[in-house]
């Protein structure tokens, strides 16, 4: 058996709400700082890691080198190798298991998984139309070529191309495909909204305790999660009004929807030896990992259904019951996506007909969902969700000691699921 | 935040202006930077006491060139004089001879050092009343310098004879620029030799409280430039400057509410578990909440004695019982203030903490000596900060000129100071409160 890769800590900067704290903030800006506040938290100045693995889903054009650009701008040894990943919402643990694996393989003895985005400081793109005009003209050899060229500009090119939360192949954005689905698992109001109010309330307890004085660092003047509500309500959720879905179906406000939000994360993973050698704790090891897609297209499944697919894989792989687990971080993209796949978890027709088991995987104790808050809270910079959720876990299975063990799941754009289990 | 007035009353016009009308001419002082020789010039040496031989010893191996009352060396740049074996009041003319024919040569940045035995030991009174009369000489030296020289004192009971090295270095160099008019008292140990001068803090591991700006950063960069890996403290909220200091001194970000229950676990858990103990401890961090006494909240007087005294306290005790983590010779190095010495209108939580930590250091003292360690106090005067810029214009200038040097001090001067009493050669300086103030008239 090849060796497991150890989770020795990570940094993130906290959330920001988009167009606010970090509007002005690039991601390489929110990289690099990110970087920095881990280099700092290990004293791995001038020092080389074995790889740095991060992306972003909304990326500028130019920044198709963003991890080794903010490798190149941190304090880590220039000579640091670095390269991109991107898998919407997954990518930020899709890079955690990918060092693990090279970690793993013995091919690295350390490196860095994060991920960065910015809705705030998004990439626009150039009008299609307009795009092909101005490559016209740029390649036109004579200049009344390029004029002609030019003559070809109409004013509606002018528009941008904006980057939108929606699904290319069916138009609708997240949140009217996770209306979809809570409709059809008949996810209520209510229960969301609980799930809401845990998040934030575990969330503020946890900055209470300094459960993350380790873990985050500060930037550009936040010290904590800017969408953190700790004193938020059931009686003060029941007043938002819906915006995804239609009439009295309609279960899905802004308070029990993620927000968009701008911030980057990372995690420094290592062999146990070189951990050791450092002086390092192991918080955790990273076990195994799963994805899995969905056709949500055509195939009639939710479009972000697919770590309910992905999770069985991963259980019956390592021979574990969904029940052996001390935590379970859910990725909580909206309130109704995690209600809506413990709900297909427990139900014996969807584990038959869409898992072909013969049995349910079952409920979970829903204790030990989310412990420290989670996306709703924290808001979701989409490829730094991944990053937060390996540290905090890593962390909580440390301080329960030795042997515990916790699953994590998390939803992404084009129907796909990344999830994972840690063990300490 | 630079002193305008002082680059003033250095320039050509500046000079002559300030020369006639009789303002203060605060001098641009000496301050060290690696590769500076301990003493740039000769040392004039006087007295014939039981020290002679050690301080001549000490200038050779910082190859300082030494004259004495019979020889003319040019102009020194250190005066020292041995005044110990005095025997009664009358001894004492023998020391103003020298004094006051040295001292009309010394140069800009010069240093006086009167070496001392102590008043406690004394025979009888007359030679006590001799002991305590240099007190007063050297503190009224130290006000009739200029152009930034300093006067200071340095009581050597009998025995500790080794223990002169590293405060002699300390206070001829640039590294003292800013303590004046100061008496610090040494006591027989084991005194460690042939550290590199250059790096005497070479593979010590040190931590430093409020590490994230001001005189905290400036602590944490001189004792990284003196060889030490520090390990930069401060509240979780200051995490983005800390890191900085922290990457820029090669060290490592610890955030902590050092007032948390848990502090003093997650301290020493942490340079346990990193680099298996700490030798160098600096409680830098302090809040202030200032209000006169009677409008003065519960809250205004507890956060401020919980910061700047009871953890203090508690991470020292904390420290003190886990076994090996202060490892053998650990310095332990507690900023008090000016205030804690003079007192201070609507400063009286800031002022009470400051002074609880004097009476610390001092009954802690035997058992750091015991263990072959040491704990010590500097108390900072007028120190320019961003906290100073910040306050009004005549405050500020009134502030900073009140001292014999006629200027506010820098982060960097009571840097110096601690990480001097972080040496291991400073083994000898146990239970001292050394005031970085220029002399301030406040509290002198």
């Amino acid at each position: 058996m090849t060796r497991q890769a150890a989770i020795v800590g990570g940094n993130r900067i906290p959330f920001a709400r988009a167009n606010s704290a970090y509007a002005q903030a690039s991601n390489q800006d929110m990289l690099t700082a990110t970087l920095d506040g881990l280099v700092a938290r290990f004293g791995l100045q001038d020092r080389h890691v074995g790889e740095v693995v991060a992306g972003a889903v909304l990326k500028h054009s130019r920044d198709f080198n963003l991890t080794r650009e903010s490798v190149l701008g941190s304090r880590l040894a220039a000579a640091t190798p670095a390269y991109d990943i991107q898998q919407a919402c997954g990518t930020g643990l899709e890079a955690a298991v990918l060092v693990a694996n090279k970690i793993a393989l013995g091919q690295i003895e350390s490196g860095i998984a994060g991920g960065v985005d910015t809705t705030s400081d998004a990439p626009m793109a150039l009008n299609d139309d307009l795009r092909r005009v101005l490559l016209k003209a740029n390649s036109a050899k004579t200049w009344q070529r390029r004029l002609r060229a030019f003559g070809g500009i109409r004013p509606g090119q002018l528009a941008p191309d904006v980057p939108r939360n929606a699904e290319p192949r069916t138009g609708l954005t997240m949140g009217d495909h996770a209306a979809i689905t809570a409709l059809e698992w008949g996810i209520s109001r209510e229960d969301q909204d609980e799930l809401t109010v845990a998040s934030h309330r575990n969330l503020a307890a946890a900055y209470d305790r300094g459960f993350f004085d380790d873990l985050v660092t500060p930037y550009l003047g936040l010290t904590r999660d800017q969408n953190l509500r700790p004193d938020t309500s059931l009686e003060k959720l029941a007043k938002l009004r819906p915006v995804f879905g239609r009439g009295d179906g309609a279960t899905m406000t802004a308070g029990n929807s993620t927000p968009l939000t701008d911030g980057a994360s990372a995690v420094l993973l290592a062999s146990d030896e070189w951990a050791a050698a450092q002086g390092f704790p192991v918080l955790a090891h990273l076990v195994d990992a799963q994805t899995a897609a969905v056709d949500y297209v055509h195939g009639g499944e939710g479009l972000l259904m697919a770590p309910a697919y992905a999770v069985p894989v991963l259980l019956a792989r390592n021979g574990l019951s969904l029940q052996d687990f001390d935590f379970y971080e859910i990725h909580e993209a909206f309130a109704s996506t995690v209600l809506s796949t413990l709900k297909a978890w427990e139900d014996p027709d969807f584990g038959k007909t869409k898992l072909g088991l013969d049995a349910p995987l079952g409920a979970i104790d829903r204790s030990r969902l989310n412990v420290n808050g989670s996306s709703l809270a924290a808001g979701h910079p989409f490829a730094a969700t991944g990053g937060r959720i390996v540290a905090t876990l890593a962390k909580l299975l440390h301080e329960a000691g030795p042997g515990k063990r916790g699953l994590i799941s998390i939803c992404a754009a084009g129907g796909q699921g990344v999830v994972a289990i840690l063990e300490s | 935040m630079s002193d305008w007035y002082r680059d003033f009353a250095n320039s050509g016009v500046g000079a002559t202006v300030t020369r006639r009308l009789g303002l203060p001419r605060p001098a641009v002082l000496r301050r060290y930077e690696p590769g500076d020789p301990v003493l740039p010039g000769v040392a004039l040496v006087g007295g014939q006491g039981r020290l002679r031989g050690t301080i001549i010893s000490v200038l050779e191996q910082a190859q300082i060139s030494i004259a004495d009352e019979e020889t003319s060396g040019g102009k020194p740049a250190a005066v020292i004089l041995d005044a110990t074996g005095l025997a009664g009041p009358a001894d004492l003319a023998a020391a103003h001879d020298f004094l006051a024919g040295a001292l009309k040569g010394l140069r800009p940045s010069g240093r006086v050092l009167v070496l001392a035995d102590p008043v406690a030991g004394a025979d009888s009174p007359a030679q006590a009343a001799a002991r305590q009369a240099l007190d007063g000489l050297v503190r009224s030296v130290a006000k009739e310098l200029r152009a930034g020289a300093t006067a200071n004192l340095l009581i050597v009971p009998v025995g500790a004879e080794a223990s002169v090295v590293s405060p002699l270095r300390f206070f001829l160099s640039g590294r003292s620029a800013y303590v004046d008019g100061q008496a610090v008292t040494l006591s027989p140990a084991d005194i460690p030799t042939g550290e590199d001068p250059d790096r005497p803090l070479a593979g010590k591991i040190a931590v430093v409280t409020g590490a994230a700006r001001g005189i905290g950063a400036a602590i944490a960069r001189v004792l990284a430039r003196d060889g030490a890996y520090v390990i930069a403290v401060d509240i979780p909220a200051a995490g983005q400057s800390l890191a900085d200091v922290a990457n820029h001194v090669n060290g490592t970000a610890l955030q902590l509410d050092i007032t948390a229950s848990d502090a003093a676990d997650r301290l020493t858990a942490h340079v346990q578990q990193r680099h298996g103990g700490v030798d160098v401890v600096v409680h830098n961090a302090g809040i202030t909440r200032d209000k006169l006494l009677v409008n003065m909240d519960a809250a205004r007087w507890n956060s401020v004695l919980a910061v700047n005294l009871q953890a203090q306290l508690d991470l020292t005790q904390a420290l003190l019982n886990s076994e090996g983590v202060l490892r053998t010779g650990a310095r332990v190095v507690c900023v008090s203030s000016q205030s804690g010495i003079a007192g201070n209108r609507g400063q009286t939580n800031y002022a009470a903490s400051k002074a609880g930590v004097i009476g610390m250091v001092r009954a802690w003292a035997p058992e750091f000596a015991a263990r072959a360690a040491a704990i010590n106090a500097v108390a900072p005067g007028f120190i320019v900060t961003e906290m100073t810029a910040k306050m009004p214009m005549g405050t500020r200038e009134v502030g900073s000129r009140i001292n014999s040097l006629q200027q506010g001090g820098l982060p960097v001067d009571v840097a110096e100071t601690i990480a001097w009493l972080a040496q291991p050669g400073s083994a000898g300086v146990n239970g001292q409160v050394v005031r970085v103030c220029g002399q301030s008239m406040i509290g002198a």
